[in-house]
């Protein structure tokens, strides 16, 4: 009986394919006999899937694209500061006021400044709410609600078992503080740690974990966003310098090796401050790295699809959507997976250098 | 935008926007539920050394009470011991008295006795004496009568004596 209910669903999911590969087909004919050859472009299909916008796309229907415009925000020597929404470029169709998203050259995709004659000026500083930033406040506004109703249930039940929500989270909690801080910082000076600790762990895990629903106010790529990770681990990186005892500091200027690996060059020295630097770094790339290619991997199976259908005909875009389809949903699946281990190391990480800063003396 | 530049515009908002979310977290999340979580701690690792108290005490009631029982059993014993004893003591003392009784009747009757056989001795040697008084008398006038005669009569006389 499971046989046939998973038969028909694989039958199901190639005939919507079908149709949606068609349908894309009648959209690129029409294009093409309007002089425009629009073919479908799978590096550019991926690339724009994964990278920030100014506007938050949602769905194409042949020539008409629907997207939630966002607030673009820019600060010129000359104009001093402007804000607008995003819809009046017209997906960057249209220079508004001067300002143009560049489509190619050096600048592609960043947004310009013309002079009257229609040439680049400069680089306006960009404080725009991009499609990131949009996403860092849904998954914040989502944080927020999550942890402060916890908060709320913690103060009115004291002493009794957690419910609800409450009952979910407070494990995750715990292995934060019993598995994670306690053992990587020492039992006297975790407790400082653990807000930042949490807070970091949260953020990234649902950033992660949203960035997989596709469906409007979830589905940016946050954490595969090499600025929001460099952030992260910029914060890791103040708290572990703030946190630093004359211990920490001697390891790195005079650490206990032979003399000639001090004097007359400082290689340890030298080495020690690098993994100062590589530490956060290494931090910020791992995050961004992992999530990235977990997103990268499940657009390109999707677009195989395409792929197939343009070069081979719709036939083959049928058989490969199969493939496919199976292909996405587990590596959706052990995206979830990343998406906790993701959260995991780099609070781990992160409590083991705040631990290092001020090594406990034996 | 390229991949791995970081935009400047990113950064800025997710510093402003982490950072106020680190403070409103700290404060009005974490701050609670770690006490939460602290408090609840507390409660359930006072209850269970309670629990493990009482356990201790009542182990402790018990072996109060056992030894309690042990000394009570003991101080039957010694009273049933002594009662005993004492009945012993009462029996034997009321044994020797009626034996000293007794002795103390028969030495009456012993004397009585001799007293009795004293008296009789008396009594026959004073009769013997005022039979003698009556024979010298009678012999004696026989003796004014027929000396010869006299002579065996007085033989005679006492030899009924000696016999008697």
């Amino acid at each position: 009986m499971t046989r046939i209910i998973q038969s028909f669903l694989v039958i199901l999911f190639a005939v919507l394919f079908c149709t949606g590969v068609s349908r894309a087909n009648e959209a690129d004919s029409t294009a093409t006999e309007g002089g425009i050859s629009k073919k479908f472009n799978a590096g550019k299909f991926v690339i724009e899937h994964v990278s920030d916008s100014y506007e938050w796309h949602i769905a194409t229907f042949g020539e008409t694209e629907i997207s939630v415009p966002l607030p673009i925000i820019l600060y010129s020597s000359t104009k001093r500061w402007n804000v607008f929404m995003s819809s009046q470029f017209h997906h960057g169709h249209e220079t508004y006021n001067n300002f143009r998203i560049e489509a190619e050259g050096k600048n592609e995709g960043k947004i310009v400044e013309l002079n009257d004659q229609g040439e680049v000026l400069s680089l306006p500083v960009d404080l725009s709410i991009s499609k990131t930033v949009a996403g860092i406040f849904v998954s914040v506004i989502v944080l927020l609600f999550i942890f402060l109703s916890i908060a709320k249930s913690a103060k009115q039940r004291v002493n009794q078992a957690p419910s609800g929500m409450q009952n979910l989270f407070e494990p995750i909690i715990l292995f934060v503080r019993d598995d994670v801080a306690k053992p990587a910082i020492g039992e006297k000076r975790y407790e400082r740690f653990m807000p930042f600790l949490l807070t970091v762990f949260f953020f990234i895990l649902i950033n992660n974990l949203l960035g997989l629903i596709p469906v409007f106010p979830f589905g940016a790529n946050v954490t595969g966003n090499i600025g929001v990770t460099m952030v992260l681990a910029l914060f890791t990186f103040f708290v572990t310098t703030f946190n630093t005892n004359k211990h920490y500091w001697k390891e790195i200027y005079n650490p206990e090796v032979p003399w000639w690996l001090k004097y007359p060059i400082p290689l340890m020295p030298i080495v020690e401050l690098t993994g100062v630097i590589t530490k956060p770094f290494v931090l910020m790339v791992r995050l961004f790295a992992n999530i990235l290619a977990g997103h990268l991997i499940v657009t390109v199976f999707v677009s195989l699809i395409f792929i197939f259908a343009q070069i081979m005909g719709i036939e083959a875009g049928l058989g490969v959507s199969v493939i496919s389809v199976a292909f996405s949903v587990f590596m959706l699946l052990l995206d979830v997976l990343v998406s906790f281990i993701q959260a995991y190391v780099f609070t781990l990480l992160s409590a083991l250098y705040f631990g290092m800063a001020s090594p406990e003396h034996h | 935008m390229g991949f791995v530049t970081p935009d400047y515009g990113t950064i800025f908002w997710m510093l402003i926007i982490f950072g106020i979310v680190l403070f409103i977290l700290k404060k009005f999340a974490w701050a609670p539920i770690l006490k939460a979580l602290k408090d609840r701690e507390q409660s359930i690792s006072d209850a269970l050394n309670s629990a493990e108290k009482a356990r201790k005490d009542v182990a402790g009631l018990k072996a109060a009470n056992d030894q309690i029982i042990a000394e009570a059993r003991k101080e039957k014993d010694l009273i049933l011991k002594e009662a005993r004893d004492i009945k012993d003591k009462i029996v034997a003392e009321a044994k020797n008295q009626a034996n000293a009784e007794a002795q103390k009747s028969i030495e009456f009757a012993r004397q009585q006795i001799a007293a009795e056989k004293t008296a009789a001795i008396n009594d026959i040697k004073k009769q013997v004496a005022e039979l003698s008084v009556l024979i010298a008398e009678k012999v004696i006038k026989k003796e004014l009568e027929k000396s010869k005669d006299q002579e065996v009569l007085v033989e005679s006389l006492l030899k009924d004596l000696k016999l008697k």
